[in-house]
Formats: C-alpha cells, sequence, structure tokens
C-alpha cells in the first residue's frame, strides 16, 4: 500500500510577532514586517533594510542554558518544532523514537554565532591566527550546520534519521520534500520537517552588498520587498523558522489529527547555469513543477494557487513568470500567485519552509496571502499576482516553488483532502 | 511498514576520483591503505605552533592550478578545488561523458560538513580589518554548504536533483543513501561524495572546542582508535568523490563497476543524559534487513573509529552486539588520514570498494592493545586476503548522526 506524508502541526517564528497564529495574521492582514536593521549597525553597509524577529528566547521558554548554547537560528527552530508538536495533538514520548526523524533544512547555519565569535578570537580581525583560548564550548556547534539538526532531535526525542539539508534558498522546500519521502519510504513514521535561518548578521549583508542581490531602497523599508512589481530592485533579507509535523495518512487519520493537507509531490532540478544568475526561459524550474505534479497525479489544470519563490530580484521574477507559463501553459493566467517575501522578506533556507506553512494555512483557511507592494505593474510579470489584499479562494491543490545560489529549482505540491 | 522500500536492482559504482592525503588517485590511495603509510604530520597550511594540536593529515602535492579550471580558483574554497578534482576523475574512471546523457537524469548529492571555511575566515578578517565593501563578490558562493553541490552541477551540465547534506562524518554515506533514492525515482548518474578542507586557524580552533582531538604528538601515537591509549583523533582533509548509476545505465553503457549499494540506514543518538544506547546497533540491524544480509554474510566493517575512548567503546559494543565478539573483521584506514568529516565516510566507502575489488581487507595502522571491553576483531598488524564480497561501512557525525551502508562486490578488477 502506498504510505503518504500528511502535515498535522505547524510551528512558526517569523518576522513580526512569533508564533503560527500571528504569522497568519500579518499574511492575511498585507502587513510587511520589513524594516530598517536594528540587529546589528547597518550604516556601512549599501542594503540596510530586513525582516526581523521580534524574539524574546526567554520569553518562548528557552532555558538560559539553552539560549547559551543555541544560535539564534537553533532558538527559532527549538521554538517552532515545539509549537508544532503542541498544534499536532501527538504524545511522542510513548514511540518508537527510532520511528521518528527530523528533516531541517539551512542555507547559512549557524552564521551569526560563528561570526560573534570570529571577531572575538580574532580580536576584531586584527588575528590570523585566532586565539583558541577565547574559544567558547558550542564554537564547534557553530561551525557545522548539522547542530540546528541536532537541537531538533532533542526535543522530539527523535532516534531514526536525522538530516540537515543545505541547499541554499531551496533548502526550505527540500527538507520538507525529504521529510515526506522519510514517510513515504517508511523510514520513519513521524518527521519534523523544516527549516532555520537567521542570517541578520555583517557577513551576510555584506555578502549580498557586493553582488547587489538585495534592495538598496532604504528610505523606505516598509515597502522595500517588492516581487513582481516593476520598481523592485532586490530582495530584502530576512529571519526565521518554521516546522513541521509530518506523519502517514492513515495513522494520522486513525488517530483522529486534524490535517492541514498532504505533501501530495515534490521534485527538484537544477540549471548548471550559474552560481547565482538565471536565464529567463525558466525551463528548468518547469521541469520542477513538471516532475512535481506528475509525482503528485495532478494535471497543471488542478493548481489553484501558486506560492512564488518571488524573491524581488529583477531576474528572479522574470524567469519564474516563465517557468510557471512554461509547466502549466494556459493555467498560468488563470491562477492567482504571490509572494509572501514582499511581508516577511527572503530568509534564505528558511523560506521555503515558511512558504509551506502559509501554503498549508492557506488551504485550511481557503484564503491567498497577497504580494504586498505590488503597485507599478512590469510588463514582463503578467500574470494575476494579487496585489496587497489576501483573497478568499476555493483551493485543493496548491504548489510552492523555490530557487537558489547553485541554480536548484524546487517545486513541491500540497493538497486537501 | 518497508512495503515501498527500493526493490529494485542495487545501483552500482562506476567511477572512484580521490584526492586524500593518502594520495592524489586511486592508485597512490591503494598503495598507502596497502603499505600503511600514515600521511599524519605536522601542519603545514598554517603555523599551528600556538595550538595544542600541531598534527593533521593534509592533502599535500594538491594544487588547484594544475587540476581545477583556472576561472574557478578563485571563486571557491579549497574544499569545492578538491571535489572539483575528484568529480572530474570520477567521470573519468567511468569513462562517462556527461554530455552523452540525459542532462536530467544527472544528480549531484554531496556532504558538507562546515562549507568554505578557510575563504569564510579571509573574508571576515577583511570585514573586520576594512569594512562591509572590502568583502568579495565570491564570498556569497563560495562559503556556503552548496558551493560543491552546485559547481559541479553547473561544470558537468547535471541538472537533475541536486543535494547537500550535513551531518559532520556520517554526512558522506547520507549523500550515497540519497543517490540511491534518486536513482530508485529515475536517475541514471548521481554524482556523490564528500570533501573538507577545514585545516585553518579558525577551522582547527573550532574543532578543539568539542575536546576530542587528540593533543599526542607523536604521530604514530596519537590516533590509535580502539588502543588502550586512545586520546581521541587528528582531522585531516580531502575526500572522495564517486559515480552511482543504475544498473542498467552502467549495463547499456557496458562498464564494469566496484561494487553495488545494498543497503543504507540513518539513526540518532538519544539525547544526553536519557540513559538509552546509542543508535548504531540498531542502525546496523536495519541496513542489514534492508539489503537482505545475515550479520554472518557481512565479510569486513569499515569502523567510524572516533579514537575518543567513550566512543570506541560504545562502537566496539554495537559491532559487537549485532556480529558477536570478534565475529567480523573490523578495520580503519583513517588512522592514516584522519578524520575527514565531510571526505571521510566518502574515502571509507571508496576504500571498501577498492578492498573487494583487490581482495584484500587493509589493516589499521596505529592501535596495538585494545581496549578492554573493545571485544572486537581489527585487523591490525598485516592486511588479510580473504576476499571480502560484502562490506559494512560505518560513520557517526558530531551530535549524534549515525549512519551505515553496505556494499556488495562489483565486477571491476583492481588493480586493473
Amino acid at each position: 500500500m502506498t504510505r503518504r506524508a500528511v502535515i498535522t502541526g505547524i510551528g512558526v517564528v517569523a518576522p513580526g510577532h512569533t508564533g503560527r497564529e500571528a504569522f497568519w495574521e500579518l499574511l492575511t492582514a498585507g502587513r510587511t514586517a520589513t524594516r530598517a536593521i536594528s540587529l546589528f549597525d547597518a550604516s556601512r553597509f549599501r542594503s540596510r533594510v530586513a525582516a526581523e524577529c521580534s524574539f524574546d528566547a526567554a520569553a518562548e521558554g528557552l532555558s538560559p542554558q539553552e539560549i547559551r548554547r543555541m544560535d539564534r537560528a537553533a532558538q527559532f527552530a527549538v521554538v517552532a518544532s515545539r509549537e508544532a508538536l503542541a498544534d499536532s495533538g501527538l504524545d511522542l514520548s510513548s514511540a518508537d523514537p527510532s520511528a521518528i526523524g527530523v528533516s531541517i533544512g539551512s542555507a547559512v547555519g549557524c552564521t551569526m554565532g560563528l561570526e560573534q565569535e570570529y571577531a572575538v578570537l580574532s580580536d576584531g580581525g586584527r588575528e590570523w591566527l585566532v586565539d583558541h583560548e577565547y574559544g567558547v564550548p558550542q564554537l564547534y556547534g557553530y561551525m557545522v550546520p548539522s547542530t540546528l539538526a541536532v537541537e531538533v532531535a532533542w526535543v522530539v526525542g527523535a532516534e531514526g534519521p536525522v538530516s540537515l539539508i543545505s541547499t541554499g534558498c531551496t533548502s526550505g522546500l527540500d527538507a520538507v520534500g525529504h521529510g515526506a519521502k522519510l514517510i513515504e519510504e517508511g523510514s520513519a513514521e513521524f518527521v519534523l520537517a523544516g527549516a532555520t535561518d537567521a542570517p541578520l548578521s555583517p557577513i551576510t549583508s555584506a555578502c549580498f552588498d557586493a553582488i547587489r542581490a538585495t534592495t538598496s531602497n532604504n528610505d523606505d523599508p516598509e515597502h522595500a520587498s517588492r516581487p513582481f512589481d516593476a520598481d523592485r530592485d532586490g530582495f530584502v533579507l530576512g529571519e526565521g523558522s518554521a516546522v513541521m509535523v509530518l506523519e502517514e495518512l492513515e495513522a494520522a487519520r486513525a488517530r483522529g489529527a486534524r490535517i492541514y493537507g498532504e505533501i501530495a509531490g515534490f521534485a527538484s532540478r537544477s540549471n548548471a547555469f550559474h552560481m547565482t544568475g538565471l536565464k529567463p526561459d525558466g525551463r528548468e524550474m518547469a521541469e520542477a513543477i513538471r516532475v512535481a505534479l506528475d509525482r503528485a497525479q495532478r494535471d497543471p489544470s488542478t493548481v489553484d494557487y501558486i506560492n512564488a519563490h518571488g524573491s524581488g530580484t529583477k531576474q528572479n521574477d522574470r524567469h519564474e513568470t516563465a517557468a510557471f507559463k512554461r509547466s502549466l501553459g494556459e493555467r498560468a493566467y488563470e491562477v492567482p500567485v504571490s509572494s509572501i517575501k514582499s511581508m516577511i522578506g527572503h530568509s534564505l533556507g528558511a523560506i521555503g519552509s515558511l512558504e509551506v506553512a502559509a501554503c498549508a494555512m492557506a488551504l485550511r483557511h481557503q484564503v491567498v496571502p497577497p504580494t504586498a507592494n505590488l503597485s507599478t505593474p512590469d510588463p514582463e510579470c503578467d500574470l494575476d499576482y494579487v496585489p496587497v489584499v489576501a483573497r478568499e479562494h476555493r483551493m485543493d491543490t496548491i504548489l510552492s516553488v523555490g530557487s537558489g545560489f547553485g541554480g536548484f529549482q524546487s517545486a513541491l505540491v500540497l493538497s486537501r483532502l | 511498514m518497508h512495503a515501498s522500500l527500493i526493490r529494485e536492482e542495487p545501483p552500482v559504482i562506476t567511477g572512484l576520483g580521490v584526492l586524500a592525503p593518502t594520495g592524489l588517485d586511486v592508485g597512490e590511495h591503494w598503495e598507502s591503505v596497502l603499505g600503511g603509510k600514515s600521511r599524519i604530520a605536522p601542519i603545514t597550511l598554517f603555523d599551528p605552533s600556538p595550538y595544542p594540536v600541531r598534527l593533521a593529515g593534509e592533502v599535500s602535492g594538491f594544487f588547484a592550478r594544475d587540476l581545477v579550471p583556472g576561472r574557478l580558483i578563485p571563486q571557491t574554497d579549497r574544499y569545492t578545488h578538491l571535489a572539483l578534482a575528484g568529480s572530474e576523475a570520477a567521470l573519468n574512471d567511468a569513462h562517462l561523458d556527461p554530455a552523452s546523457m540525459p542532462e536530467f537524469e544527472m544528480a549531484v548529492v554531496t556532504a558538507s560538513s562546515s562549507g568554505g571555511t578557510e575563504f569564510g575566515q579571509h573574508e571576515m578578517e577583511r570585514l573586520y580589518t576594512n569594512g562591509p565593501s572590502w568583502v568579495g563578490a565570491y564570498q556569497s558562493i563560495a562559503w556556503f554548504y552548496a558551493a560543491t553541490t552546485g559547481q559541479v552541477s553547473i561544470r558537468h551540465g547535471m541538472r537533475g536533483p541536486c543535494g547537500v547534506f550535513c551531518s559532520e562524518q556520517a554526512g558522506a554515506l547520507d549523500a550515497l543513501g540519497q543517490a540511491r533514492r534518486l536513482v530508485a525515482e529515475g536517475s541514471k548518474v548521481v554524482l556523490s561524495g564528500g570533501t573538507d578542507a577545514s585545516l585553518c586557524p579558525y577551522g582547527l580552533v573550532a574543532q578543539l572546542a568539542t575536546g576530542q582531538l587528540s593533543t599526542v604528538d607523536d604521530p604514530q601515537r596519537a590516533y590509535v582508535p580502539f588502543d588502550v591509549d586512545a586520546s581521541g583523533y587528528l582531522p585531516g582533509e580531502g575526500g572522495a568523490m564517486m559515480v552511482v548509476e543504475s544498473a542498467a545505465s552502467a549495463a547499456a553503457r557496458d562498464v564494469p563497476h566496484y561494487g553495488s549499494l545494498l543497503g543504507y540506514a540513518a539513526g540518532f543518538d538519544p539525547p544526553p543524559g536519557s540513559g538509552r544506547p546509542p543508535a548504531l546497533a540498531g542502525t546496523i540491524r536495519r541496513v542489514l534487513k534492508q539489503a537482505r544480509l545475515e550479520p554472518s554474510e557481512v565479510d569486513v566493517v569499515f569502523a567510524d573509529a572516533a579514537g575518543v575512548p567513550a566512543l570506541d567503546l560504545a562502537e566496539a559494543r554495537a559491532i559487537t552486539e549485532v556480529f558477536g565478539p570478534r565475529g567480523v573483521p573490523v578495520t580503519a584506514p583513517k588512522t592514516l588520514t584522519g578524520r575527514l568529516y565531510a571526505g571521510g565516510a566518502a574515502l571509507d566507502v571508496a576504500t571498501a570498494l577498492l578492498s573487494m575489488s583487490a581482495g584484500v581487507v587493509p589493516h589499521t595502522v596505529g592501535p596495538a592493545t585494545l581496549r578492554p571491553g573493545c571485544d572486537i576483531d581489527l585487523v591490525m598488524d598485516d592486511s588479510r586476503e580473504t576476499r571480502p564480497s560484502t562490506a559494512l561501512v560505518l560513520a557517526r557525525g558530531h551530535g549524534g548522526f549515525t549512519a551505515a551502508l553496505v556494499l556488495g562486490k562489483g565486477n571491476r578488477r583492481f588493480p586493473s
């Protein structure tokens, strides 16, 4: 019998206020959480806008030792995991630990901790031979991004397959897709799947400044993330985490779980073209979409909503518009498409998991979140991007896509049961 | 429960590319392994004198300009240089021209433990000494964990599903486990494996924080897993890349293979203080079940061999629990190189495949007297010409990652 993976719990730490419901409220209100950067002094940077989480680790229940041990990205993932578990209603304490898996994505791991400790050990960059006497016990935990999956595994006592997947900006989508695979193939009965990133630190900002990928719209931070708008000029960095509880459909039904939806199909392809550049034809993303729909046994005509990557760079929005047309044909012009990055920025590897969480909420509430700040249409982006205002809409099948450095393109199909 | 597990013919490994302290190609590596030539030596990549650990396994003689396209050298870290060179070698070894294969049916899945560590240290130094505008454009694509997979995919026009698994020393087995899944889903070729190059000051200092590196300054006695004098491990760099191919594709191309991926399983240790046993024994049982092998049918175990007394004991107990006391030959040629993190398990898999192809189980250089409680048949002193046809490779990554891979002997003679 075919095993199918469903979402039964969601936990979110996103820009704005913490928690799944606050996240959904922000999205459906069409409010933006993009502001001037406050986490560090950004005055010397080209891009000084970000979507920050208003996050108080102690208030979210982390102990003093957990706070000391964990990088901000780990703190996000742990808080999101606990909320997801509570939402699912599962009591995993009686489950077979080897049947519990974890699949977490992250693009840049514990960069924040790694950079802060570097600054100390090198004495502000002065010493190439950094001083080990100043090393904190958790330094190696910052060096290896796998720590993020370790912390989530400890939350649920997972002794089954545990993965940290790091495919740049598709990490979140890929980690959820991988989590579903673990359920389908029978390697796990329960999987905590999602992603986390906390990249708002000088080194990451400097990276994106150097390639002019981020916005320079510093005078109007609240309207700086402008996917599909003619005046878009780059993405706004964000941070956050979403973690979902995945279970096998029949088991979830048997225990009377409230099911958000099924992860019905997933696929990824690569453009093998350029680490950061995209060809305008969207060919490889279109192929990922085609295969994901095929695996979900869905025709393009059944897609009711597309949660776009919509980063707000010139090339991305053009690229994916082409990919939707190429893969869905006429349906691309009929179906609502939106980018929540317009409101919560682009949290690199985490964003894919936040977008799947948004899709699951959209499926439950039958509401499409809007693309904020879309006021000046771009002739090259000529689809229905749900500008500014959320929309009630009947949805059974949702497509969520991601595109990232390395040339990776991923697509995931979520469907209502 | 395992109803949908892979039933097709297992994928095979048709090409190997080794860039390791033990050699810059497969032949050199195997010669070093058989000869028991340790490459543990004082660190030369930077001045290690301020640090309590000054020994490591370096890939000496590796110059990116000889093996990596010039344009890519300044754009990528040394860990990616090693992987690009390894990928090209693996494709040549497999006689595979990527241009002749369907682009969407070639995938790339690598392990990464800590990304472009040295590249990152340089750029952070620029940031902190000069300011944000001094950070180079390539930092965004060289430092992150997906750098290697992306560059390999671009270089060889591989447009199938790409992946990156980060589970420290266990990563390459997880990558190969994923390669196995992708072949079952329709990929013809998966370029997989892992490399690491964290031998820079910040990389070493971060590793020191674990307290698990050996501070013994005798290269012959510093990394001696399972020995009464085990004092931790030493770091190394390098790794291996390999061409994993569907059995049908290898047959259609009429190329021989080193061996097949018969099974893969992963587990995770319980949280510290839980009192529950580590995941290794259960993971071994699961992988044998998946490979449909009895413990008695396994001819050799390539151990994780951490060299940390508690970890050695845990591994020896897990092996004994499944195979019985001294029930299976166990070996750990990684004492010649140190632990290579993302490259470690990849090199172990390459060595295990060569071992089966050559019919010889290589010995473990270093350990002399087993720690009481390590009741395993550790192959010491000399290699054994036992013609192994199945090998189990074990790997554990920092924090509790546990992975196991079962390999079956192929039809490729080695040395040819």
